[in-house]
């Protein structure tokens, strides 16, 4: 469970630069500090182990049902990486506090880089595919924010959306991988998938399942063509890019090849597209940092170049090169990350970080310069510095590639080149910044940083020089350990050491050596070369296609969806027409085995009058308050319907539902013209009447085809368990409450949201009022009759009685929460009609949203009750209590539950109705008979 | 007997709302109109009534009640409506 911590303790981290923001900046920078050095020291406690070969483990589910666990482990790699990620992130925090100035918000950005933190060290330890996945995401997510931490500059937010953009398609192809893989193995979990390589390469799938996951890894780690992203991302804060893009997040993406290296890899497919991927990367990114003129531009590009020889090294199949490339990840993030810093000091004491301005800084920060040489030399592969070690195995094993046949010479070819240019930009970021005459026109004048800002510095150039010179003692454990995790089966002899005589190699190393300072030389060659090219700039092109895509994607859906309800109407209509058309074709015949009920004169009458009153309907559709009349008879027809095939509950709802619509339907149309223009052509007149004709047959045969068909419905089981499980006789009410309780919750949840839309949508609304009737008779000058409002006062307890014997009654006889909350808001609406908003608000003087919340609160705490006792939510419970004066009663959770459904129907309806009628006022100017 | 007197009573009803339907369907008025609505909402109450009694239960007697304590309430918006114009003020 300690493992659990090493994740953990960062993710509170993140929220104690937030509580701490007011105490200072050192504090709040020592402050966080702290849980993510106790991370690292746990990390430390399992050190002994790994390098043991034991495999710490904790696993709790989450949702066992998907295969997603909280699951962890921590294997060699993951152990590098967590080390990478808390020890450089530490140094990070204190570069931060001295790079950040007043005026940024030192607590916003700690709490990102934690948030930032513990996904990454999410990816590295998770042993769950899901679970990496989900933390892969939170590390772009947490990424856009500290790329956009400035974000009231332009490029930080256009930067950050690219980087978003292109991180979070690779994580959806990943996320497509993984899901294929899971299907593939059958299992989500780390430990099984990497014991199944077999089973994944003779796999059909395995093609897509590769390709899907070196797009997530490639996108994440800059590779070409996909390497676009990171240059515009240094439009972060410094400590960012050291951080991020030097050497956490764009190094999950090589951390994914190697944590995939064991299943994935030793295939031609692999082969071909990691190693010319990288190769591509590599030198495409090396021509690059030689020609900017940007200082973080220069790093951004050498990093893709990086980057490129690690995917190169992992490319090979081969495991020696796997090792060199584990080795290559300490290496660069050791000297990069302080390169990115020292790129940082001298932008914030020079002000700019054109490289054109910057010249001669070696008189002004001496200090400065020597560690920045340093990691330059470690970056072109200096001997005695950690870079000459890696880049030494990475040129040993390009010689050994084969796999290209007679153009296999190739790659030590390029890979020379690459080596030849990464001198060339290392010797340009010392000389052209920190020698070559003189600054020109800086808007600062530069002297050296405050101490502890060089600290981080200082401590990472320490570990350049010492692994450069001692890499037996002090990288080879952990080299071993993660090496282990990444290469199958018996791991290689490792024997990292300065001097392995004359050979090959070497060789290499000093033609690039040489190489390099003679490109440096004739630079200018290659500056004049390079600017008879246009200028492409990624960002502008990227913006370019977004908005292309945007506007594509706004015309595809303007062509569906042009506002037409009418047009909308149709297609769906018609789509379902054809959708049910097909399935009746392929019904033998449309007659079943059952035989026709006899005809009732009675039943024919009522369907002959609920026919014509639908077609009035329809014909009068455009005399308003007639066609409403003839959609009453309708309503009341439905609901005698259901009264005589036995469905009371429906019946009760039918009619409760009809008084409310009538009623909604007379508030609205007093603001509307009392007559609809004519407003379609004949043609298109015609052409609905054929489609409406249409439909009504299809649907009319398949009510035809079912009914006369024995029916093996569900309702058998509801009707069996109705009593047992839900201890309710209304088989309804019980399917409404229990069996599919948590649709009622997120119906009325709906509900009570479109109540409250509608109250914020009325407010303050003040609409035209006619003065007249549409025949131009003026209105009745008696507001409130008096008959009618006597009744409605005496039928308000009544009703409210029957509204509450009818709620009370529900779960055994018809009735319920859903017809009782409507019977009692028709009755206060008529209580509101005789007397008006004024008098009943007098008596009536409480707001009806709260009643709407309390009703789903109180729906959806009664679901979650059952969790106190350990069931799953919405579990219902019921008893038999022996209540004195009462007798037996029977008492049900779901009633409380149908409390809640109550009170938002009663709470959401009067809401609508009574903010509805106060949109008008009874003080308005009228031509009343006087 | 009293079968046959059910049968009788609903075939009347059924009448009685056809005469109703067809009162509403030549108006001439909107008052006219509105009255057949409202005197075909008391014959539905009589044919429900009618139908329980025929299965012998007493289930229906609630959908008749609320069609007796509900139906009215939508005649006295539309004529609030047609009076006022304004149902709620």
């Amino acid at each position: 469970m300690t493992l659990l911590l090493i994740v953990l303790l960062p993710l509170v981290g993140s929220l104690v630069p937030i509580a701490s923001a007011r105490s200072g900046r050192t504090t709040c920078a020592w402050l966080t500090a702290i849980l993510p050095a106790i991370a690292l020291g746990i990390a430390a406690w399992y050190t002994p182990a790994v390098f043991g070969g034991q495999l710490p483990q904790v696993s709790l589910d989450w949702v066992p049902a998907l295969g997603l666990d909280i699951a962890f482990r921590l294997d060699g790699l993951s152990l590098l990486f967590v080390y990478l990620v808390l020890g450089i992130g530490l140094l990070i925090i204190l570069y931060a506090r001295y790079y950040l100035s007043e005026k940024d918000s030192m607590s916003r950005f700690y709490a990102y880089l934690m948030l930032f933190m513990t996904a990454m060290l999410g990816i590295v330890t998770a042993d769950n595919l899901l679970l990496m996945w989900f933390f892969w995401e939170l590390t772009s997510l947490s990424s856009f924010l500290l790329i956009g931490y400035w974000s009231h500059l332009s490029e930080a937010r256009k930067g950050a959306r690219m980087a978003l953009t292109v991180t979070g398609a690779g994580g959806l192809c990943l996320l497509a991988g993984i899901l294929l893989m899971g299907h593939v193995v059958g299992s989500y979990s780390l430990t099984t998938v990497l014991e199944h390589r077999e089973l994944i390469q003779q796999s059909s799938l395995y093609q897509p399942i590769l390709l899907l996951f070196l797009l997530g890894a490639f996108t994440k780690s800059a590779q070409f063509p996909f390497q676009f992203w990171l240059p515009h991302a240094m439009a972060a804060p410094t400590p960012v890019s050291a951080y991020l893009h030097s050497a956490t997040m764009v190094k999950a993406g090589v951390f994914l090849l190697a944590r995939m290296y064991p299943v994935l890899s030793g295939t031609d497919e692999w082969f071909y597209i990691v190693t010319l991927t990288g190769l591509a990367t590599l030198l495409y990114g090396a021509f690059f940092a030689l020609i900017k003129q940007d200082l973080k531009g220069v790093l951004a590009f050498s990093t893709i170049s990086h980057l490129g020889l690690i995917t190169l090294l992992f490319g090979f199949n081969s495991k020696l090169a796997a090792v060199a490339g584990v080795f290559h990840i300490i290496n660069h993030a050791t000297f990069k990350a302080s390169l990115f810093m020292a790129a940082g000091i001298v932008d914030h004491e020079c002000g700019t970080r054109d490289i054109r301005k910057l010249n001669g800084l070696w008189r002004y920060m001496p200090y400065t310069t020597v560690l920045a040489a340093v990691a330059s030399a470690s970056m072109a592969g200096v001997p005695l510095l950690n870079g000459f070690l890696s880049k030494e195995m990475f040129l040993a094993q390009s010689l050994e590639a084969q796999m290209l046949g007679g153009l296999s010479w190739m790659i030590p070819a390029l890979a020379t080149l690459g080596s030849v240019l990464s001198v060339a930009y290392s010797l340009r970021f010392i000389h052209d910044v920190f020698f070559n005459g003189e600054p020109r026109d800086l808007p600062k004048t530069p002297h050296e940083p405050p101490r502890y800002m060089r600290l981080p510095i200082e401590i990472l150039i320490l570990l350049c020089i010492m692994v450069g010179i001692l890499p037996g003692i002090m990288v080879e454990p952990i080299l071993r350990a993660a090496t282990a995790a990444v290469v199958p089966g018996q791991a290689p002899e490792i024997h990292l050491a300065l001097w392995h005589g004359f050979n090959l190699p070497l060789m290499m190393s000093a033609i690039a050596l040489s190489a390099g300072v003679l490109v440096y030389l004739l630079r200018n060659h290659i500056y004049r070369f390079h600017r008879q090219f246009r200028a492409v700039n990624a960002r502008q092109s990227f913006e370019f296609s977004v908005q292309r895509v945007v506007r594509s994607a706004q015309w595809g859906l303007d062509r569906f969806e042009n506002g037409s309800l009418q047009r909308y109407m149709f297609l769906l209509l018609l789509s379902a027409v054809i959708v049910a058309a097909f399935g009746l074709m392929d019904v033998p015949s449309m007659a079943g085995l059952k035989s026709l009920q006899p005809l009732d004169p009675v039943v024919v009458t009522g369907a002959g009058i609920l026919c014509l009153a639908g077609l009035g309907t329809v014909m009068l559709h455009r005399r308003r308050l007639l066609s409403l009349l003839f959609l009453s008879v309708v309503g009341m027809f439905v609901s005698l319907t259901f009264a005589r095939f036995s469905a009371p509950d429906l019946a009760l709802t039918q009619l409760a539902v009809e008084v409310v619509t009538i009623i909604l339907l007379m508030l609205a149309l007093f603001f509307l013209p009392q007559k609809t223009p004519k407003e379609s052509s004949g043609r298109r007149v015609s052409r609905d009447i054929l489609l409406s004709m249409i439909f009504g047959g299809v649907i009319a045969s398949l009510n035809y085809a079912v009914l006369t068909r024995p029916l093996q419905s569900i309702s058998t089981y509801f009707i069996e368990n109705s009593v047992p499980g839900g201890g309710g006789h209304n088989i309804v009410n019980v399917i409404l409450v229990d069996f599919r309780g948590f649709d009622t919750l997120g119906e009325i949840t709906v509900l009570g949201i479109a109540g409250i839309a509608i109250y914020k949508l009325l407010n303050r609304l003040r609409l035209f009022m006619p003065s007249s009737d549409m025949e131009g008779r003026p209105w009745s000058p008696d507001r409130y009759p008096v008959i009618l409002s006597s009744v409605s006062q005496t039928l308000l307890p009544l009703a409210l009685l029957v509204s509450v014997f009818i709620f009370l009654r529900g779960h055994n006889l018809p009735g319920g929460g859903f017809i009782a909350g409507l019977v009692a808001a028709v009755v206060i609406i008529l209580v509101y009609m005789s007397r008006g908003v004024e008098w009943t608000q007098r008596r009536m003087s409480f707001n009806y949203q709260p009643i709407a919340v309390t009703g789903v609160a109180i729906a959806a705490l009664t679901g979650l009750g059952s969790w106190v006792f350990n069931k799953p939510f919405l579990t219902s419970s019921f008893g038999h209590f022996d209540i004195p004066l009462i007798g037996d009663i029977e008492l049900a959770t779901a009633m409380m539950f149908d409390l809640g459904v109550y009170l938002t129907v009663v709470g959401s309806t009067l809401m609508i109705l009574a903010n509805l009628g106060k949109v008008t006022t009874p003080h308005r100017p009228s031509k009343e008979k006087q | 007997m009293l079968t046959n007197a059910i049968a009788i009573s609903a075939l009347l009803f059924m009448l009685a709302i056809a005469l109703n339907f067809y009162r509403l369907i030549i108006g001439p008025s909107i008052p006219d109109r509105l009255a057949a609505l409202d005197t075909m909402y008391v014959n539905a109450i009589g044919a429900i009534i009618l139908f329980g009694m025929w299965l012998n239960t007493t289930l229906y007697f609630e959908a008749a009640l609320l069609i007796a304590m509900l139906g009215f309430i939508s005649t006295v918006a539309v004529c609030k409506y047609l009076l006022r114009g304004d149902i709620i003020e």
